[in-house]
């Protein structure tokens, strides 16, 4: 399954300032244009493990290796340029007066000359679909166009890795939608940590579910999002559409699975 | 707390004015920024008596105005809104200064009142020429407008990040400040400890708010610079603006052709 | 307590903005000499704290009035003198922009009494002194009172002595000065008060911070002396320039008045009854403040007396505007309307012009 590890996690083990520890040792390997989620309860350790793989944290114990090279302060630089972050709030990455600077940002940071960055720019909002917001001011933009722009944001740095925190978090359901399909058709390779249990049935393929700062299961999502036992232990819930319909079951009297919605994963 | 949820939204509109297309929009900001401060040094230049030599220069903000197609309404409003202060100082010149200056028929009026009248005028030239030049070029194109023109980068930047978090922050206190409401029971006027307690848990949202804009920024190779990739370049109709009023308004300040014309008038109907 | 445009004179308004430019350019090189660019996103996100938090108003008790967080204190503590300067004078210069509250050409009085009294002043010399390191709650809520008592007494004084030497307003200093300290006095304790509440609530909430934070930051060095003596000689500098400048133009204004309202034969003797006092007066002047100059114009305004409506001719408001004539003022203001009709009817052809495509 996993073809030439892009990004390799060995016993991954970080504490905060206050005493607490975040990650007890966590390891995982993701393949070259994999599509992992990271799912569990809040506190599990989801944005710690993303934030190690960003450059925002460095290892205390253990080790991240991104795209064979080890994550330290001398290698950090290189590192971020092929890892792009989506932070849970657009608010927080969208730092630039206009859309068009905040999707700039990066490859000026990179020293590109304006005109390989202006093209850059407009195919990265050509990709998410929001070449007309590029004059907006961020704050005048819906939940759905500011995720879109910061996904931009991030891929104007043609990363090779896109690590997703939340991604879906507040947004309307057709804007959740617009997102999934665009994702759908990014070529990267996608880290996502979350608990929109359905998005993980749409978009990856594997999950990974972290408890209290350790891996309890990895596999397939569509063994992982079915096992109830397993979900209840890492706080979380089925994924709606592998819930037995009420409606059906009340017609047939029978807790079929999946009876509207089909199994796609 | 009125005053979060009234200036909030108009504080968007005199932003979202700048995003209108018009001639005067299109001037490069540096010229508006410098015409603009070249308008106020020549209307506070005047001694506290003038008045009628202050008149004429209103034409400055009325072709401005119609030219970008800017609400007048609305800029009146914004106005009105913040002369108390002006009038809070000019009020006192009509009772200390009560030497009568001018007799209309049998109308005395004292240099007091005439020098408040000046005042005022100053006032809403003055406001009105800023508001005009916020609405028609935009706080971050003066923003860029300043750095070009030399202010230091660490200021700048302090303006644009101020600029972009000013809305983000004010929903939060907002929300903040309707959940206390929610929980006062009517209790009106906050007192100090609750505003304490509501102002420090903002300030900690903050600090957690400014750590993520960090790491985000850092993600994407910041190196304590923000880049801008928008060229200003000042052309033919830049320059003429600029030369154009700069003329005008220095005629109107030195020349003073009001009462010249008046004289001519005067001379031909008397 | 903004200055507003309306009552400043240019060469106030001058001097202070090329102060607080001075003062910015220093800070800025300072931050950037500290090489911490993790302060950059704080100093912003803090400038939108103040500006959020000034909006939420509340009751002063005992008083009925309201009040709100100035903010230079708070911010100093949290990001240290240079970047808390920054960060005031940028909330001010949206007010400036955005609220009209203020000016632009006031925009540099009130960044300097605003944000370089407690930043420059108040925090380094008198809160960091009181509270120390490591200080108990009580000991913070003195040193914030204090220091907030006296940065905000020092902008009242400064707002008096703009507005006086600018001589717009005709309030006495004396009574303008007592108008403004007791009020300033009020609002410095609650100020104060509202400093070392939040300053102690955060400290609770995540020990060690403001410490690590006070700690981090560049403290006012050594330099600090010499700073405020590089702004004294910048300012005195500018000052003089403007004014000399000021002076030279007001005569040739004066010229321009004389001449165009037909009394150019006037302007001469002006010169012969200056006494050394007064030409040195009026070289020296800070303002275009007509009232310094009684005895030079008395001359004039004698002569100018017989112009038709003037009170009184010996009056001694009349010695002080020389200008000042119903003969002037009357073809002034008919000129004056006369372009503002013009202006209207531009104003109304341009509108025509636009409405058809």
């Amino acid at each position: 399954m996993v073809t030439r590890p892009v990004v390799e996690v060995s016993d991954l083990r970080h504490a905060y300032a206050d005493g607490t520890s975040a990650l007890r040792g966590v390891s995982f390997q993701v393949g070259d244009g994999e599509r992992l989620a990271i799912v569990g309860a809040n506190g599990a350790g989801k944005s710690t493990t993303l934030l190690h793989l960003a450059g925002c944290l460095l290892p205390q114990a253990g080790s991240v290796r991104i795209a064979g090279l080890p994550l330290c302060r001398d290698t950090l630089a290189p590192l971020r340029r092929c890892v792009g972050l989506l932070f849970q709030n657009p608010d927080d990455q969208l730092f630039m007066p206009r859309v068009f600077d905040d999707v700039a940002f990066g490859p000026l940071n990179l020293g590109l000359p304006a005109d390989e960055v202006r093209t850059r720019v407009m195919h990265a909002l050509a990709v998410v679909g929001a070449t007309h917001l590029a004059q907006r001011q961020p704050h005048r933009l819906s939940g759905g166009e500011k995720r879109a722009v910061t996904i931009a944001a991030v891929l104007s740095m043609s990363p090779t890795i896109l690590l997703l925190d939340e991604p879906t978090a507040a947004l309307d359901p057709r804007s959740r939608r617009q997102l999934i399909e665009l994702l759908q058709t990014l070529g990267q390779t996608i880290i996502v940590a979350t608990h929109d249990l359905d998005l993980v049935l749409d978009l990856c393929p594997r999950t990974l579910v972290l408890g209290e700062g350790s891996v309890i299961a990895d596999g397939a999502s569509g063994i992982i999002l079915r096992d109830e036992a397993l979900l209840a232990a890492a706080h979380l819930e089925k994924p709606l559409r592998l819930q037995s319909c009420p409606v059906c079951r009340g017609v047939s009297g029978q807790a079929a699975s999946g009876c509207h919605s089909s199994n796609r994963v | 707390m009125a005053r979060i949820e009234s200036s909030f939204p108009d504080f968007g509109y005199l932003d979202s004015l700048a995003s209108r297309d018009s001639p005067i929009h299109r001037l490069d900001p540096r010229v508006k920024l410098l015409t603009t401060l070249l308008f106020i040094v020549c209307v506070v230049s005047f001694d506290r008596y003038a008045l009628s030599p202050l008149l004429p220069f209103a034409i400055y903000p009325v072709v401005l105005l119609t030219l970008a197609k800017l609400p007048p309404g609305y800029l009146l409003r914004k106005l009105l809104l913040a002369s108390p202060f002006a009038l809070c100082i000019g009020i006192f010149n009509p009772l200390f200064d009560r030497a009568i200056l001018l007799h209309v028929g049998s109308l005395e009026i004292s240099g007091g009142w005439i020098s408040l009248a000046s005042i005022m005028l100053r006032f809403v030239l003055t406001v009105a020429a800023a508001l005009i030049l916020v609405a028609s070029s935009g706080f971050d194109s003066l923003c860029l407008a300043l750095a070009r023109l030399g202010a230091p980068a660490a200021f700048v930047v302090q303006l644009l990040l101020l600029h972009r978090y000013l809305f983000v922050l004010g929903d939060e206190a907002l929300r903040l400040a309707r959940a206390r409401a929610q929980r006062s029971f009517g209790r009106h006027g906050i007192e100090l400890p609750v505003v304490a307690s509501l102002l420090a848990q903002l300030l900690l949202r903050t600090l957690d708010r400014a750590q993520r804009i960090y790491l985000a920024m850092k993600c994407r190779g910041f190196d304590g610079e923000l880049r801008l990739l928008r060229p200003l370049r000042i052309g033919a109709t830049d320059l003429c603006f600029l030369i154009g009023w700069t003329a005008a308004l220095l005629c109107l300040r030195f020349v003073g052709p009001a009462p010249m014309i008046g004289r001519a008038i005067g001379g031909m109907s008397w | 307590m903004h200055m507003a445009d309306a009552l400043i004179s240019p060469l106030v308004g001058g001097v202070m903005w090329a102060a607080t430019a001075g003062i910015t350019a220093y800070s800025a090189r300072r931050l950037q000499a500290n090489g911490d660019d993790s302060v950059v996103p704080l100093m912003g996100v803090l400038g939108a704290f103040i500006f959020a938090a000034q909006m939420i108003n509340f009751s002063i008790p005992g008083t009925g009035s309201s009040g709100h967080l100035g903010g230079g204190m708070l911010l100093s503590i949290l990001l240290g003198p240079h970047a808390a300067f920054l960060a005031m004078a940028s909330v001010l210069t949206v007010q400036a922009l955005f609220f009209a509250d203020g000016g632009l050409l006031a925009l540099g009085c009130n960044i300097f009494n605003l944000a370089f009294f407690p930043c420059f002043v108040a925090y380094p010399l008198i809160y960091r002194p009181l509270a120390g390191a490591h200080a108990s709650a009580k000991r913070i809520r003195v040193a914030a009172i204090v220091a907030a008592i006296v940065g905000l007494q020092l902008g009242a004084l400064a707002v008096v002595l703009a507005t006086f030497l600018s001589g717009v307003s005709e309030l006495p200093f004396g009574t303008f000065l007592l108008l403004m300290l007791p009020i300033h006095l009020a609002i410095g304790v609650v100020e104060g008060l509202l400093t070392a509440a939040v300053v102690t609530f955060v400290d609770s909430a995540r020990p060690g911070m403001l410490a690590a934070a006070a700690a981090s930051r560049p403290p006012l060095q050594r330099g600090g002396g010499r700073l405020l003596a590089q702004l004294l000689l910048l300012t005195a500098i500018t000052g003089g320039l403007l004014s000399w400048f000021a002076s030279t133009r007001l005569d040739g204004l004066e010229w321009a008045i004389f001449h165009s309202s037909g009394r150019e034969a006037l302007s001469t003797p002006a010169t012969n009854t200056h006494s050394l006092a007064t030409a040195l007066q009026e070289r020296t002047a800070l303002l275009p403040d007509y009232s310094f100059r009684q005895a030079a114009d008395s001359g004039d305004a004698a002569a100018a007396g017989d112009a038709g409506e003037v009170a009184g001719t010996g009056s001694e408001k009349a010695q002080e505007w020389p200008d000042v004539s119903a003969a002037t003022s009357f073809s002034g203001l008919l000129g004056a309307s006369l372009s503002m009709l013009v202006a209207g009817l531009l104003g109304l052809v341009l509108l025509r012009r636009r409405q058809r495509p």
